[in-house]
């Protein structure tokens, strides 16, 4: 199993014109997702996993999907943190079942094989049959048969996982500059767990990156976050990008509710909306600098939010080409203030399912994939800002978007 | 818990009164469930069950469900929906002077103008009802929500 191998060759070809178009059959194909699946999420590349918060003490476990595939991160004995499959040695049963819980060890219901906490196999009862009948060849052997352990990478109380024993270390994964957005938020201090919301968006994964990736739409479609200055084009802005392309930053800083002759294009500029209970936006500064908002898109799973106050991991678990599931993990600081962890609450309902200003992303990605699906030979357009992939120190760019594609292009083969 | 008849059929007609409101979404009408000061929040019950407080839905005052109210009317993008709520298993849990602890099982239909009608969110309400100027008015909602996953979004409250 472990890594990826290629399904076989695909009859794709991507248009011409490169990554200033996306072909509409890269959110439709199942066999552009299988590939999808073994390449990006089981190959080359640490997928986000969790947080050490979560699994405090040895024997603490949580379930997790990466791609298709069922996970189990659990803190060992020795407390180090471990990611297997779930998915038995035996004959393939899902032995964990709850989301979450505390284990001395694992047992599989169907046939009673149980592992220890770094997944070697400890139990297989009948092993030496009963009453001198069946029972395991005696060349059987249980260090042959544990579960198959992923690498884990943890950094600052975030863990990553990838199928690959030939990923590179995780800060060259990163690069210098990804790495030093991520530190702002994991700065090495403790985190405290505030809680969890999923949803289901019935759209391609892809275009859950593209949209967090998208400072353009930012400024335009999402009237809350408009009007109450905390992302829009008139204000100082950056989108950044690693040396390859896969991950990235759109960065920004709060303006004023406040209508210029840059506002004009920005027809969703509410100047007349005040808020009853403005405690709803109270935001405080917290980090160094004058940035307020940073959104980090890391290649193949994760978007770590901070707007404001309101921190989050957002992962994504692909399900089939037109489908995915966003898991959010909303958490502040172990040394937050109960007024701190307050306005984290608060500030969490622009964010979610039900979020003021994210319930806009995923309604839309909804439409994206009706007005994709039918038209699976044309192509979307990707020439904001230009046709190239640099960093840029404005909003109205898609160079985020596109470098995406220039990565994704190369691991898919297209 | 002993109620009187008079109270359940009150408490009764509030909720009837709730869902119909939702159900039309006729939102300006839904704050005025609430006391001034109220809590309201819809938080998935894997939240609630380990004392996570994380909600998705979270509002603090009558001010902060109205704020809701105008985001849905004028801030919002969404395809348009139909809500309807079932609201069933009422049954009064406590009363002290802080007001009555009611319980009740909710689930919500969802239906999308182009798809079929779907459950969308199923849950209960743990509430705190309080009499105010001779009518009942939530004090405290919380939507604990069975069905985790959420389709899509979650644009109008439950």
């Amino acid at each position: 199993m472990t890594t990826a191998t290629a399904p076989t060759t695909l009859d794709r070809r991507w248009p011409e014109a490169g990554v200033t178009r996306v072909p509409f059959w890269a959110y439709t194909d199942p066999q552009v997702y299988e590939r999808e699946m073994s390449l990006i999420f089981c190959g080359e590349s640490w997928a986000y996993v969790g947080l050490e918060v979560e699994i405090p003490h040895p024997g603490d476990f949580k379930q997790v999907m990466l791609g298709d595939r069922p996970v189990v991160m659990v803190r060992d004995e020795q407390g180090a943190v471990r990611v297997f499959v779930n998915s038995c040695a035996h004959r393939g049963v899902k032995f964990c079942r709850a989301p979450w819980g505390h284990v001395q060890h694992f047992t599989c219901p169907y046939h009673q094989w149980t592992y220890d906490l770094q997944g070697h196999l400890r139990g297989v009862p009948f092993r030496r049959g009963l009453k001198h009948q069946g029972g395991m060849p005696a060349e059987f052997s249980r260090e042959e048969h544990g579960l198959e352990a992923l690498q884990v990478t943890v950094r600052h109380g975030v863990v990553f996982a990838s199928f690959s024993p030939h990923v590179e270390p995780f800060g060259d994964y990163l690069g210098p500059t990804m790495l030093a957005y991520f530190d702002r938020v994991f700065d090495g201090r403790a985190l405290r767990l505030l809680g969890y919301t999923r949803q289901r968006i019935p759209s391609n994964w892809k275009l859950m990156f593209e949209n967090i990736k998208d400072p353009y739409h930012a400024s335009l479609m999402h009237v809350f976050l408009v009007t109450f200055g905390l992302f829009r084009a008139d204000q100082p802005s950056a989108v950044c990008m690693d040396d390859t392309g896969r991950h990235a930053c759109l960065i920004s800083r709060r303006g004023e509710q406040r209508a210029t002759p840059d506002t004009a294009d920005i027809r969703n500029l509410r100047e007349d909306l005040k808020l009853h209970d403005p405690r709803l936006l109270d935001p405080v500064r917290e980090f160094p600098g004058d940035v307020t908002v940073v959104l980090q898109t890391l290649w193949p799973n994760l978007i770590i939010q901070q707007q404001s106050n309101t921190l989050a991991m957002r992962q994504i678990v692909p399900r089939g080409p037109a489908a995915f599931e966003l898991l959010w993990t909303f958490f502040g600081y172990a040394d937050d203030t109960e007024e701190m962890t307050l306005k984290r609450l608060r500030q969490a309902n622009l964010m979610g399912p039900a979020g003021l200003v994210s319930a806009d992303d995923s309604e839309v990605m909804k439409l994206s994939q009706d007005g994709i699906a039918g038209y699976t030979e044309a192509a979307g357009v990707l020439e904001m800002g230009g046709h190239g992939t640099e960093n840029t120190e404005h909003m109205v760019t898609e160079a985020a978007i596109r470098a995406f594609y220039q990565y994704y292009r190369h691991v898919m083969g297209f | 818990m002993v109620v009187s008849l008079e109270l359940r059929c009150e408490i009764e007609e509030l909720f009837a009164e709730y869902a119909a409101v939702l159900d039309a979404a006729d939102l300006e009408r839904w704050p005025e469930f609430f006391t001034d000061q109220c809590f309201y929040e819809v938080i998935p019950r894997e939240n609630y069950d380990r004392g996570l407080p994380l909600a998705i839905m979270r509002c603090e005052s009558k001010g902060m469900l109205r704020d809701r109210v105008v985001a849905i009317r004028d801030t919002m993008m969404y395809e348009p929906r139909y809500l309807r709520h079932m609201i069933s298993g009422i049954r009064v849990t406590g009363q002290t002077s802080h007001g009555i602890a009611v319980e009740a099982s909710y689930a919500v239909f969802e239906t999308l103008v182009d798809e079929l009608t779907r459950v969308f969110n199923v849950g209960r309400y743990l509430d705190r009802i309080v009499h105010e100027a001779g009518r009942l008015k939530f004090a405290e909602k919380h939507c604990v929500f069975d069905s985790v996953l959420v389709p899509n979004s979650l644009i109008y409250p439950i």
